[in-house]
């Protein structure tokens, strides 16, 4: 079985364990780095980004986590998680850990009266539609040339992309009750040990 | 495209969770509170330790003073409306801010009804003493929820009354015969279909932080352990010998707040906390916390 840790400095950190866990993966909170040499996958939760990036620069995460992203380790970033793992942001904090080629513009539908549900077509995850839980959330501007597209709105904004072992959603499918998202994640983690 | 619904008033709190709301009076300080890792800042005239001292009646705050903060910060922002002051929160709303505070720092608009929060697309935050008070709040649409504490005074020991009083009644309904459900509603007048989901789920409906009194690290950790999912502080962090390394403290301090190895290291060379005031020889007529029902 494997173990996908759960960067729990701050957000939504308990309901992507909970979710994990109906899908048959072993959830670990992880507070610490060194509890980082157990996992076999990582995920960055909804939250506040610039308080995450500031709680894993005083923790001693940075390099850490950067390294096993290089190494192969799938990492998966939900809204504030997407902005932590980009390469370049809009605006000027806070400074993101640059693990996928492309450029995210925070707040990027307005504030928190602006934000919305929708149900968005994720083709790597059936014909069924997803329900997108968008959150004063990001939206990716612009991606490098080795990067997949997931999923758009309308066919426009780039709200989920993937470039080899890194995943990011501009949306949360830990608000919902359907496992598909974290499903696909754990395949990403198989496909590694394979 | 649905705006305003209850899983997006709802999330936005579950956003904010292991994290630390902080009072700011101005932009200065809301940009002093997002360097230092606040989750989000809560927009006001004048903290609640001088709301206290300088008496009279406490409103919603000047709008250009919120828009200032907004500008200054990209981290969500709060404001405080008066507990039944619709137009306050419809002002709020109208303004952008990110969550309301129905607050009993301020001076109640109404002492018979809390504002119908269902009416707004924005979310509220409401205090509480107690699960029944809770679940009111919850009913009348408030997204989260945080325990009233004795605001302005540095003494946590209300909150953590509080937050014992809340989880205490959580684990008696869960644990409660399905047949006891309406006599425990009656009896905290609470509405009966949020007092059997409470039976159900073994926790709230929505997020629950601590409010009212905190003024160190400890203090914060001290709130989480005891069961809540975040802190609110107040006058703790600006009314302290030095803001920034108090501000930084509490939110290490309540992110790794089972771990007292950290929980000494950040508790290091603060300074003086703010001033604390005894809620024991308090006249009741000056316990915020009494404010709403």
């Amino acid at each position: 079985m494997s173990v996908i840790g759960v960067l729990a400095l701050q957000g939504d950190f308990r309901e992507h364990a909970n979710v994990l866990r109906t899908t048959g993966c072993e959830a670990k909170e992880i507070r610490l780095p060194e509890q980082l040499d157990s996992i076999d996958g990582l995920i960055i939760p909804g939250g506040e980004s610039t308080t995450i990036v500031q709680l894993m620069d005083s923790f001693g995460f940075i390099n850490r986590v950067k390294q096993l992203a290089r190494g192969g380790m799938p990492i998966w970033g939900t809204c504030a998680g997407m902005i932590v793992l980009a390469g370049k942001l809009m605006g000027d904090r806070p400074e993101p850990l640059g693990l996928i080629d492309i450029e995210v513009e925070r707040n990027a539908f307005g504030r928190q009266i602006d934000s919305f549900e929708t149900m968005i077509s994720v083709p790597v995850l059936g014909s069924e539609p997803f329900k997108g839980v968008f959150i004063r959330a990001p939206i990716i501007t612009l991606i490098g040339s080795g990067v997949e597209i997931i999923a758009t709105i309308d066919n426009q904004q780039v709200v989920a992309a993937k470039q080899n072992n890194i995943l990011v959603t501009s949306f949360h499918p830990e608000l919902t009750d359907d496992p598909r998202f974290h499903e696909y994640f754990s395949t990403m983690i198989s496909g590694v040990g394979n | 495209m649905d705006q305003g619904t209850w899983l997006v008033k709802t999330g936005l709190a579950q956003m904010l969770k292991g994290g630390v709301i902080m009072d700011v009076v101005d932009a200065d300080q809301a940009k002093i509170a997002e360097d230092a890792g606040a989750c989000a800042v809560m927009a006001l005239e004048r903290v609640p330790s001088d709301i206290r001292k300088d008496g009279g009646v406490a409103r919603m705050s000047d709008p250009s003073m919120i828009e200032a903060i907004k500008k200054a910060v990209t981290i969500p922002v709060m404001a405080k409306a008066r507990i039944g002051h619709f137009v306050e929160a419809q002002i709020l709303q109208s303004l952008g801010i990110d969550y309301i505070d129905e607050s009993e720092v301020l001076t109640p608009a109404d002492e018979s009804n809390h504002i119908w929060k269902h009416d707004f697309t924005i979310p509220f935050v409401c205090g509480c003493r107690n699960l029944g008070e809770a679940l009111r709040r919850i009913g009348e649409g408030a997204a989260m929820i945080r325990t009233k504490g004795e605001a302005g005074t540095g003494n946590i020991v209300e909150a953590v009354r509080h937050a014992r009083s809340v989880l205490g009644e959580i684990n008696k309904i869960q644990s409660m015969n399905e047949s006891e459900l309406m006599a425990i509603a009656r009896d905290m007048q609470a509405p009966f279909d949020l007092v059997e989901q409470v039976h159900k789920t073994g926790t709230l409906p929505v997020v629950n932080f601590a409010a009212g009194g905190i003024a160190t690290p400890a203090d914060a950790a001290l709130m989480m352990q005891i069961g809540v999912e975040g802190v609110f502080v107040g006058s703790g962090i600006f009314k302290s010998d030095n803001p920034a390394l108090m501000a930084n403290a509490i939110v290490k301090a309540t992110t790794n707040y089972e771990n007292p190895d950290i929980l000494a290291e950040v508790s290091r060379g603060l300074g003086d906390a703010m001033p604390g005031l005894d809620v024991r020889t308090m006249p009741i007529e000056e316990q915020l916390a009494q404010r709403g029902w």
